[in-house]
C-alpha cells in the first residue's frame, strides 16, 4: 500500500473514531440544559441528580472527543499537505473560525459549568451549560461548512497562477445546499443519539429499580426520575429522529442534483432508468480492468419508483446510472445532475486532463453504509416510540432479558448510524477530495513514506484502542453507579470543598 | 558580534493584511505558550513537586478549570495558519510529521488523565493517569522547542516534483535532522521555562505544602533556566540571526537581541521576585519571559517563516504562502470582533478561580463522593 491508501485509512480510523464522541457531546449538553432548566424552573431536585449524573456521562465522553479533535486538526497539513495548499484559501476559514469562536466558548465554559457549581449564581452557572451546548453546535456548523464545501465546492474560484482554488464567496460557502441540508440532518442525528443514550440509560435503570421498588418503598423515588429521564429521552429520539429523516431526505436531492454518482453507487444503480426502483439487497460485481470496468448486479430485492422518489420526488423521474455517469465522465468530465458545472470545476477541468481518475467509488461499501445508517437510525425511533407506549400514563416497563438488551444496545444504534453515514459520505465522495475537482490521490502530502503513515497509522489505533478501553469502563462504571444521592445542603461557608475537583 | 548591523538584502511587499496575520499567529502563539506553559509545567513537576497524591490533587485543581481553555490558542493558531497562511500549513506540518504525532500523542495522554485520574478509586489508576499526564506534556514541551529552534535556524526547502500537482516547496531535512545541538537546547530551554512557570504559577496559586515546595525547587530551578536561556539567546540572536533571513533589517535584528535579552532580564527578575515571595510579581515577569522570547523567535521567522529554499528563485515567503487579500480581509473582520469577545471570558474565568486553593478545599474522598446537596432555595 502506498502512503496516499495508507493515509485514507489512517484519517477513516481517527475520523471514525472522533465521531463517536462527537454526536454524543452535542447532543447531550443541549439535554443537560434542558435538564437544569427544568430542575430552576420546577426546583425539584430530582432533576439535579439527572443532570448531575448525565454529566458524569458526558464529561467522560467531552474529553475522549477533544483530544481526539486535535487530531482532525494537524491531520490535514501532516498527511494531505497538497490539499491544504490547494483549499487553504477556502477551507482553512471555517476551520479557524471554528477555535475561534466554538472551541473556546466550549471549552471555557465547560471549566466554568464544571468548577462553577458553588461559585456562580445559579442563573450564570444555567447559562454556562448553555453557552457550552452553543458552542458544540456552532463546532458542527463550521467543520459541515467546510465538508459540505468539499462536496460541492462553491463559492471559489481557480488561480492558475497560484495554482489553488481562492474564496469568492463566503456567503455562498455557508448556504450551500449541501449545507443547509446537512446541518440540521447532522444535529438531528445528535440529538437521537443523545435521545437513546438518555431513554437506554434510564430504559435500564428503571426496569432494575422497580423490583426494588417493589421490595421498598423508599425505591419510587428513583422509579419517577428515571421515568422522567427516560420519557425525556424517547421524545427526544423520536423528534430528533423525524428531523433526521426529513432533512436525509433534502440531503438526497441535494445529492442527485450535485453528486449523481454518488447516489447512483448508494443505490447501485448500473443504468439509467425511469421510474427507477430501490433496491434492498444487491451484489454488484464488475469485470474488466482499468477504462474497461464494467458493472453488473448479481442479485437485486427491488420496490419500484421509490428511488426515483427518494432522488426527485417524482416515481417517473428518470435516475442516473454507474455506466452512464462514468461514461459521461471520461468523455467530457464532471457534470451535475443538470449538466453542469460551476466555476471551480470547470476551471480546473483542463488540469484534470492530466491526472486520469476512475470517478466510480467503492459501491459496495457506498451501497450497504446507506441502507445500514438508515436501518439503524429507523429502528432507533422504533424502539423510541414502543417505550413511550410502555411508560404512558404512569407505568413502568417489567424488565427482561430481551428488554435489557435492547437497551443497552439503543445508544449504538443512532451513534453507529451516525458512522455509517458519514463513512456513506465520504467514501461515496470518491475518487475526489474536493468533488468534480480535486482528486484525492493529489491531495496527500507527497513527502510522506508509507513507512511513516503506517507506523503513525498503527500507534494511533493502539492509543485509541486503550482510550476507548477506559472510556467504556468509566461509562459502565458510572453508569453502574446509577443516580447521586442526595444528602443535606452543606452549610454555606466560603471554604466548602471545590465542586467536581478533579 | 555586529549582527545588529544587518542590511536588508531583498524586499518582501508584504500586503498589510499578511502582516497583520504574521503577528496574529505569532500572537496566538505565544498566547498559547504562555497560558498552556504553566498547565505544562504543573503537570511535568508531578514527579518532584507532588509525591503525596494529595499534593498532585492540589495541583492538578489549579489548573482544572482552565487547562482546556488554554489548550484551544494552539488549535486556533493552527487553524489560522491554515487560513491565513496555507503555504505554511501545508509544508511545516507534512514537515515536521513525526514531531508533531508526538505532540498528538502527548496532548492525548494528557488531556485524559486529567480528566479521568480521580475517575475510579484505585491508586494505582490514578499514578498511572499522573504518570501520563506529566509524560505528555514533557514530549509536548520539548517537541515544540526542538520545533521552534529548528524553525530559528530555518527548515531547508526544496521544490518537490514528485507532487500530484505543482512543484510546492517541501522538506527535505529528514525527521532526524531537527536534532541538532541547537534544536535540542531549544527542547530543553522550553521544559525549563515551562517547569519555572509552572512552578511560579503553583507558588502564586495555592497555599500550604505545596507552595512551600514549588518555592524550595525555585531556588534552583530558576537560575539554571536563567542560565540555558541566557546561552540560547546568545546563540539565537548571534549564530542564527537576523544576518542569515534576507528580509530583515538591522532593526530587526535589534527587536531580536532587545526581544531575547528583554526575555533573560524578566526571567532574572522572576527569581528575584520569587526569593522576595513575592508570587504575583515573579508570575507577571514568567510571563513577559515567555511572551518577550516568542517576540525574538518570531521577529527571526518573519518573512521566511522559518524555511530556507534550496532553489532562492522560488522561496515559500510570507507573501506567495498567504491567502487571498479577499480571505484575511474576511479573517480580519471576524477577529476583529470575535478576538475581544473570547479574551473577555477567559480573563474572567480566571477570575472566577482566583483564590489560592490547598488541600483544605479538596472533598474527602479521592473520586468524587457520589452525592448531590439538596439545595437551598431560600
Amino acid at each position: 500500500m502506498d502512503a496516499e491508501v495508507l493515509s485514507r485509512w489512517q484519517f477513516g480510523i481517527t475520523t471514525v473514531y472522533h465521531f463517536l464522541f462527537v454526536p454524543i457531546t452535542i447532543g447531550i449538553t443541549w439535554l443537560i440544559a434542558g435538564m437544569q432548566t427544568a430542575w430552576m424552573r420546577t426546583r425539584d431536585d430530582q432533576w439535579l441528580r439527572l443532570v448531575k449524573f448525565f454529566a458524569k456521562l458526558m464529561l467522560i465522553n467531552f474529553a475522549a472527543g477533544v483530544v481526539t479533535g486535535i487530531v482532525q486538526e494537524f491531520q490535514f497539513g501532516m498527511n494531505w499537505s497538497e490539499y491544504s495548499r490547494f483549499v487553504g484559501d477556502i477551507f482553512g476559514a471555517p476551520l479557524a473560525l471554528e477555535a475561534l469562536i466554538a472551541f473556546f466558548m466550549e471549552s471555557t465554559f465547560i471549566g466554568l459549568w464544571i468548577f462553577g457549581w458553588n461559585r456562580l449564581p445559579r442563573a450564570l452557572h444555567l447559562a454556562c451549560i448553555y453557552l457550552v451546548a452553543l458552542g458544540s453546535t456552532a463546532s458542527a456548523a463550521f467543520i459541515l461548512s467546510a465538508n459540505c464545501w468539499m462536496q460541492n465546492p462553491v463559492g471559489a474560484v481557480y488561480n492558475e497562477a497560484a495554482g489553488r482554488a481562492e474564496l469568492s464567496s463566503f456567503t455562498d460557502v455557508l448556504t450551500n445546499p449541501f449545507f443547509l441540508a446537512t446541518f440540521p440532518h447532522q444535529i438531528g442525528a445528535s440529538l437521537m443519539v443523545a435521545g437513546a443514550l438518555l431513554l437506554g440509560v434510564s430504559g435500564w435503570w428503571l426496569a432494575a429499580k422497580r423490583r426494588e421498588a417493589l421490595a421498598d418503598a423508599g425505591g419510587q423515588a428513583d422509579v419517577d426520575t428515571w421515568r422522567k429521564s427516560a420519557r425525556l429521552g424517547a421524545w427526544v429520539l423520536l423528534f430528533a429522529g423525524a428531523a433526521t429523516l426529513v432533512s436525509g431526505d433534502l440531503q438526497a436531492q441535494v445529492e442527485t442534483q450535485y453528486q449523481p454518482m454518488k447516489l447512483a453507487a448508494s443505490e447501485g444503480l448500473i443504468e439509467a432508468e425511469e421510474g427507477a426502483p430501490f433496491s434492498i439487497v444487491a451484489i454488484i460485481t464488475t469485470e474488466g480492468e482499468g477504462a474497461e470496468t464494467t458493472y453488473h448486479k448479481v442479485l437485486s430485492i427491488e420496490v419500484p419508483y421509490v428511488l426515483s422518489v427518494l432522488a426527485q420526488h417524482d416515481p417517473n423521474a428518470t435516475v442516473q446510472g454507474i455506466q452512464d455517469l462514468r461514461q459521461q465522465y471520461l468523455d467530457e468530465g464532471y457534470r451535475d445532475n443538470d449538466g453542469e458545472v460551476n466555476q471551480l470545476q470547470e476551471a480546473f477541468a483542463a488540469e484534470l486532463r492530466d491526472m486520469p481518475v476512475d470517478p466510480v467509488p467503492n459501491v459496495m461499501v457506498s451501497f450497504y453504509s446507506f441502507r445500514l445508517m438508515i436501518a439503524l437510525g429507523c429502528l432507533a425511533i422504533g424502539i423510541g416510540a414502543v417505550m413511550l407506549w410502555l411508560t404512558r400514563a404512569g407505568r413502568v416497563p417489567g424488565g427482561g432479558r430481551l428488554y435489557t438488551a435492547v437497551m443497552v444496545c439503543l445508544p449504538f444504534l443512532p451513534l453507529f448510524a451516525n458512522s455509517f453515514g458519514w463513512i456513506f459520505t465520504e467514501m461515496g465522495r470518491q475518487p475526489w477530495i474536493v468533488y468534480g475537482v480535486l482528486p484525492t490521490a493529489a491531495g496527500v502530502s507527497p513527502g510522506n513514506s508509507a513507512l511513516d503513515v503506517l507506523l503513525t497509522m498503527v500507534l494511533y489505533t493502539l492509543i485509541y484502542a486503550a482510550v476507548a478501553v477506559v472510556v467504556l469502563k468509566l461509562f459502565i462504571r458510572t453508569i453502574r453507579e446509577g443516580l447521586p444521592e442526595l444528602v443535606a445542603p452543606a452549610a454555606s461557608d466560603t471554604d466548602r470543598p471545590m465542586s467536581f475537583a478533579y | 558580534m555586529l549582527t545588529t548591523m544587518v542590511p536588508l538584502q531583498i524586499p518582501l511587499d508584504a500586503g498589510p493584511l499578511q502582516i497583520v496575520w504574521f503577528f496574529l499567529i505569532a500572537l496566538l502563539w505565544t498566547g498559547f505558550f504562555f497560558l498552556e506553559g504553566f498547565d505544562f509545567g504543573v503537570a511535568m513537576l508531578y514527579p518532584v513537586l507532588g509525591r503525596d497524591p494529595r499534593q498532585r490533587r492540589v495541583m492538578i485543581n489549579t489548573i482544572g478549570p482552565v487547562w482546556d481553555g488554554n489548550e484551544v490558542w494552539l488549535l486556533t493558531a493552527g487553524g489560522a495558519m491554515f487560513a491565513a497562511f496555507p503555504g505554511w500549513y501545508s509544508t511545516l506540518f507534512s514537515a515536521l510529521y513525526l514531531p508533531l504525532f508526538l505532540v498528538l500523542v502527548g496532548l492525548i495522554a494528557r488531556g485524559v488523565s486529567f480528566e479521568y485520574r480521580a475517575k475510579m478509586p484505585d491508586d494505582r489508576w490514578r499514578n498511572t493517569f499522573d504518570t501520563c499526564a506529566s509524560a505528555g506534556s514533557f514530549i509536548v514541551t520539548l517537541v515544540l522547542g526542538i520545533g521552534f529552534a529548528n524553525l530559528v535556524r530555518g527548515l531547508p526547502v526544496a521544490p518537490d516534483t514528485s507532487a500530484a500537482f505543482g512543484a510546492p516547496n517541501l522538506f527535505t531535512g529528514g525527521f532526524w535532522s531537527l536534532f541538532n545541538p541547537f534544536g535540542l537546547l531549544g527542547g530543553v530551554l522550553l521544559v525549563l521555562l515551562f517547569c519555572t512557570h509552572g512552578a511560579v504559577f503553583l507558588a502564586l496559586k495555592t497555599y500550604g505544602d505545596v507552595r512551600e515546595r514549588a518555592m524550595t525547587v525555585l531556588r534552583t530551578l530558576g537560575p539554571i533556566t536563567v542560565a540555558v536561556l541566557a546561552v540560547f539567546v546568545l546563540a539565537a540572536c548571534s549564530v542564527h540571526g537576523a544576518g542569515e533571513n534576507p528580509y530583515l533589517g538591522t532593526p530587526a535584528a535589534v527587536v531580536m537581541w532587545a526581544g531575547g535579552l528583554g526575555s533573560v532580564l524578566a526571567l532574572t527578575a522572576a527569581v528575584l521576585a520569587q526569593r522576595a515571595e513575592r508570587n504575583g510579581r515573579a508570575f507577571f515577569f514568567t510571563g513577559v519571559s515567555i511572551v518577550t522570547f516568542f517576540v525574538m523567535v518570531f521577529t527571526k521567522l518573519y518573512g521566511t517563516l522559518g524555511f530556507v529554499s534550496e532553489d532562492p528563485t522560488n522561496p515559500i515567503t510570507m507573501v506567495n504562502a498567504s491567502s487571498s487579500p479577499h480571505t484575511l480581509r474576511l479573517m480580519t473582520i471576524f477577529a476583529v470582533c470575535i478576538v475581544p469577545v473570547v479574551l473577555g471570558y477567559q480573563i474572567w474565568s480566571y477570575w472566577v478561580f482566583r483564590k489560592r486553593i490547598s488541600s483544605r478545599e479538596l472533598p474527602e474522598h479521592e473520586n468524587e463522593p457520589n452525592e448531590v446537596p439538596a439545595t437551598d432555595w431560600t
